[in-house]
Parts: structure tokens; C-alpha cells; sequence
């Protein structure tokens, strides 16, 4: 039998909040900015059919980076729990911050029960009100955490380049057509060049509330966007985004395992904890080809301050 | 239960049936699964009575008569009975009305729950067969008393016309063709339209046709009612073409009504249709 090694609380948490935050920053980013009639969510998303911003409810979307199947998962058990309430009780008592809350419970007890992966995902809740004061955007994080959010925020991708870029411009109540160039310019916007982003690589949705149907939500077609957005010079193309690529695989952050982080094991590799002929902690004994070079650090947790052993 | 997430059900893929969903979550909720001691219920509720629909070259017309009645007592002289089913559809119900009210708040969220979850809207047949297998799950209660006959109306997006399906107790769906009507009424009422009915007729002439039906259905039925003159009640109407669907305002209705009113001061029968000879200058007014 052997005997499990000492995984300090803090350590075990902030691995599985890097490999959460690992996978979130590898996707493309989501703006949302609140204007003058309602809420703008903006993505760039070379794909028209598998949507990052979708309708939940009347006055209420959802917005979602990470991985697919995960905020796929999410949304529909969000859109059954509004519809559920909506039906059981009156469209009225269908909340953002209802949903907000759930979402919120979901992923904080997946993110600390020792036995799921985490999602890696980061979501937007926003609701829309019959006045900007009181639309509401809560984001909620891979660990459950929910913030209110002013304004507009950004999540996945590089997230603070294009936060910054929207801070320094944006103004309260403005129109439909100046954030929705704005959010456009931000998601092209990078430390080092400005792109522009063909419009049938853009997925922009509103919060309408001006809309005289009671649900809110539309999208933004591409005629209507190109409209918007006037005449932009010819659209560089993104570099493929690692999203884009790999449908389902295993998230990897293209770099090699490091041996002595043993939760790092993107590559498949899981490196051997401990010698499987004596017992002992590996410390460089019968290497596989691709385990750690002799003479480094044990790939024990946590690195070396402690005693090598396990500390029991 | 000490789980504060979600429930795993809730997570899991595959359902976009909001139904099925509720059948499996919180079958109490759905209007068909109370048991009914034995006997006859039909007395204890209000019933709903004539809705007529009718298409014109673009589109469709549904109207529904204001009264529920229990017995020989009008229960209710402004009900609505022809409700929104979604943005390209609509559907008018005739019989027990608090069920009948129940079902359609059901459908539409069966309607919503699909396009929300699937991103794309059902067909119209696909309507026209969730709102039948409502239905069907009714039939125990429709035999003690409690049924339950929808109309259901829409415009085609592919096919590119206004259709109407109607539906017997059984759940069975029939398509039918230019006009129909449900209810106490409807026999007086498809009589009425027979007459009026034409095949090129715009917008406010098919209303006009059926606003006339339904006074012809509340000459001769006690259940149904006409347009109310001294409280301002008129029928509901809607109208649904490719641009969606919307409900006629009432002033709207109200000058619809005020015509054909003035017309039976003087020919109590309403319009008149000539004997033989197909006519291209008959009036729907």
C-alpha cells in the first residue's frame, strides 16, 4: 500500500485554479458593454453555428469562454432552470441573479470537491431593465466567485489588453453603433497591432431593451453589423487560436510537462510519484525515456523546503 | 439534498423537449397528470367557445369570441382564447378553459425551450405535432368532461403561406384548407365563412371575414358571444405574416366591428351572397 504524499490545501487549490485559468486564456476574449438601450456582447468566433452568447431567458443572456462542452452544459441547465421557473411560477420571477447564484454553487462545488476537474470556463450572466441603472452583468468565475460588474468587462483570451483598451475609451450611455465599433476595435486590439476583424468572424448579440417583444434578446446580423460598424479597411486574418484547432483534445499549453509540478501533465505523461520497485520516493532511479532526468528535484508536491519523505 | 449545484439532470444533454423535461423533473407541473375521481367534471369549469382562422395570400387570420360560459352562466365576458404560440405562430383554444390556458402556457414554453436550446426554431409540422401529443396526454381527462380542442395557426417560413392544422380529442392533427373553426359555435361559424371566404382576400378583409363569422356563430349560439357594444369588448384577432405575428389594437377590431355592425341594421343576416355563379364582386363587408 502506498502511502499518499502531503498536498498542501492552498497548493492543491491554486493547481487547480492555474490549470483552470490555463485553459480559460487560451480561448478568444468576450466583451460586453452596456449602452445607452441595453447590453452589447462581442466575440470574435470563426464559427456561425457553436455560439459563445446565447439567449436564456427573456431579459436575460449568457455569455461564456473556455471549453465548449463545459459552458454548452451550463447554458442548457440554465436555460431549463429559467424556463422552469418561468413556467412553474411567472415569467417576472425569472432573475438574473437567480441564475447567477446557481451557476455560481455549480461551479464552486465542482472547483473544490477533490474528485472533478474543473471547469474551465468564465462566464457572463447579464440582465437587461427598463432602465441602464439597473441592468445588472455578474461574471462568475471557474471557481464560483461572482462579481457585479460596471460598465463593460472582458473575460478570456488577453483579457486586460482589451479591458484596458475599452476603459480608456468608454463612455456611460452611449449608442448602439459607437460600442458596438468600440467593442469590434477592442477584440482586434493587441499590445503589439490593430487588426480588423471580418464580420463573418464576429459574433455580436444585444439585450435590447427598447424591443417591444417581451423577449430582449437578438442577434446581430452581419449586414446589419458591417452597417454598424461602417467602412473599416480590408480584415486581417486572426492566427489560428489553439480553440480552433483542437476539437475535444486534452487542454495543453504546448509547453513541456514540468516534473516537478506533479498536476502538470498536459501532455498525457503523468510522472511516476515514486520508485514502483522500492517504494521510494523517485529520486532519480529507473527513468523512463521520457520521465525526469536523474539528479532533479523529486516530482513531489510541495517542492523541496519540506523533508523529502512524506510528512505525516 | 444537501448539494447546492445543479442537478445533474439539469446538466445533462440530449432533452430539448421542455415537456419531457418537466415529465421527468416535476410531473405535478404538467396540466395533464392529475387523477380525476370518477364522473362527470365537465360542469365545474368555465368552457371556452368559437375560434375561427381563416388565410389570405401572405398570411393568416385567427379570431377568438370573448365569453367562457358554465352552463347556462356567462362565466367570464372578456376572456382570451387566441394566444401567441410563438413569433410565427398562434393558437386559440375552445373547451374547459383553465386547462385549455394551462396547455397553451406549456406549448409556448415548449416552443421557446426548443429554439433556445436547438438555436433554430421548429418546423411547423413539429409544432403542429408537439402541440398534438399535448393533447393526446389530456384524453383521460377530456373524457370525464375536461377537453380540451386547440386551433393552431401559423405562417410557413418555407414554404412561404399561412397554414392551419385543427386537432380532435385524441390528439389527432388534420391540416386544413383556407378557413376553419373550433367550438360551440364553428358549425354556424364555417357556415358563414363558406359564403364570405374568398381566395384573394388582403389583410383587413380576412379579418373582416372572420370578425363576421363569429357574429354569425353568436346569432345562433347562446355560448358564443358578439362584439359588446356598450363595454368596448371585441374579439381578439391576430393576424401573422412572414414579418411575425401581432394582435389587431382594438380600436382596430373596434372599426372592423362598427362596419359590420352598421351593415345587419340593415340586413340583419349580414352580406348578402349571390345564388348561383361564381362572383368576383361579392363583399366581405
Amino acid at each position: 500500500m502506498s502511502m499518499p504524499f502531503y498536498v498542501s490545501p492552498e497548493q492543491l487549490m491554486k493547481d487547480r485554479a492555474d490549470f483552470a485559468r490555463k485553459g480559460i486564456a487560451r480561448g478568444r476574449s468576450v466583451v460586453t458593454v452596456q449602452y445607452a438601450e441595453g447590453i452589447l456582447f462581442a466575440s470574435e468566433n470563426p464559427s456561425q453555428a457553436l455560439h459563445k452568447v446565447s439567449e436564456i431567458y427573456d431579459r436575460i443572456a449568457f455569455a461564456a469562454v473556455g471549453r465548449y462542452n463545459e459552458f454548452e452544459n451550463l447554458r442548457i441547465a440554465g436555460v431549463r432552470l429559467a424556463d422552469m421557473r418561468g413556467y412553474a411560477y411567472d415569467r417576472r420571477d425569472v432573475t438574473g441573479r437567480g441564475l447567477a447564484n446557481a451557476y455560481a454553487q455549480t461551479l464552486g462545488t465542482i472547483f473544490s470537491s477533490g474528485g472533478e476537474k474543473p471547469y474551465e470556463v468564465e462566464l457572463f450572466v447579464a440582465e437587461v431593465s427598463d432602465s441602464a441603472a439597473d441592468d445588472q452583468i455578474y461574471r462568475l468565475t471557474y471557481d464560483g466567485q461572482v462579481a457585479d460588474e460596471q460598465g463593460f468587462a472582458v473575460m478570456g483570451g488577453a483579457s486586460d489588453v482589451v479591458a484596458s483598451y475599452i476603459e480608456e475609451r468608454y463612455s456611460e450611455g452611449a449608442s448602439l453603433e459607437s460600442v458596438v465599433r468600440l467593442a469590434v476595435a477592442a477584440l482586434g486590439h493587441s499590445s503589439d497591432a490593430d487588426r480588423v476583424i471580418d464580420v463573418d468572424h464576429l459574433e455580436v448579440a444585444i439585450l435590447d431593451r427598447t424591443r417591444s417583444q417581451p423577449r430582449k434578446f437578438s442577434r446581430v446580423s452581419p449586414a446589419r453589423l458591417s452597417a454598424l460598424l461602417g467602412e473599416r479597411g480590408p480584415s486581417t486574418p486572426d492566427e489560428l487560436a489553439p480553440e480552433d484547432t483542437q476539437a475535444g483534445g486534452a487542454p495543453s499549453d504546448g509547453t513541456p510537462d514540468d516534473p516537478a509540478d506533479p498536476t502538470d501533465q498536459a501532455s498525457g505523461h503523468v510522472a511516476p510519484l515514486e520508485d514502483p520497485v522500492t517504494g521510494e520516493p523517485n529520486g532519480g532511479g529507473p527513468a523512463t525515456d521520457s520521465g525526469p532526468p536523474s539528479g532533479q528535484e523529486p516530482p513531489v508536491a510541495p517542492p523541496p523546503s519540506g523533508p523529502t519523505g512524506p510528512a505525516l | 439534498m444537501n448539494d447546492p449545484r445543479l442537478p445533474a439532470s439539469y446538466l445533462q444533454p440530449g432533452v430539448s423537449s421542455f415537456s419531457d423535461f418537466l415529465a421527468a423533473q416535476a410531473p405535478e407541473l404538467l396540466p395533464n397528470r392529475r387523477a380525476l375521481p370518477q364522473g362527470q367534471a365537465g360542469d365545474l369549469a368555465p368552457h371556452g367557445t368559437t375560434i375561427v382562422a381563416a388565410t389570405f395570400p401572405g398570411g393568416v387570420v385567427m379570431a377568438g369570441d370573448r365569453r367562457a360560459t358554465m352552463g347556462n352562466i356567462i362565466a367570464q365576458r372578456d376572456i382570451e382564447k387566441v394566444f401567441p404560440a410563438d413569433e410565427y405562430s398562434v393558437v386559440g383554444i375552445a373547451g374547459a378553459a383553465g386547462l385549455a390556458v394551462e396547455m397553451v402556457r406549456l406549448f409556448q414554453t415548449e416552443l421557446e425551450h426548443y429554439e433556445k436550446i436547438e438555436g433554430t426554431t421548429l418546423s411547423m409540422d413539429g409544432k403542429a405535432n408537439r402541440l398534438a401529443a399535448l393533447i393526446r396526454a389530456n384524453l383521460g381527462m377530456a373524457m370525464q368532461g375536461l377537453a380540451v380542442v386547440p386551433l393552431f395557426a401559423g405562417y410557413d417560413l418555407r414554404q412561404g403561406h399561412g397554414r392551419i392544422f385543427s386537432y380532435d380529442v385524441t390528439g389527432g392533427r388534420y391540416e386544413e384548407q383556407a378557413f376553419f373553426s373550433v367550438g360551440s359555435g364553428s358549425l354556424f361559424a364555417k357556415g358563414s365563412l363558406k359564403k364570405l371566404y374568398r381566395e384573394d382576400l388582403d389583410e383587413t378583409e380576412c379579418a373582416t371575414a372572420v370578425v363576421q363569422a363569429l357574429y354569425d356563430a353568436a346569432d345562433d349560439d347562446s355560448a358564443t358571444g358578439g362584439p359588446d357594444m356598450t363595454r368596448r369588448i371585441f374579439p381578439v384577432v391576430r393576424v401573422i405574416t412572414a414579418d411575425g405575428g401581432r394582435r389587431l389594437h382594438d380600436e382596430e377590431v373596434a372599426e372592423i366591428a362598427d362596419r359590420i355592425l352598421g351593415g345587419r341594421m340593415i340586413r340583419p343576416d349580414g352580406p348578402l351572397a349571390p345564388l348561383t355563379g361564381p362572383s368576383t364582386t361579392g363583399d366581405a363587408r
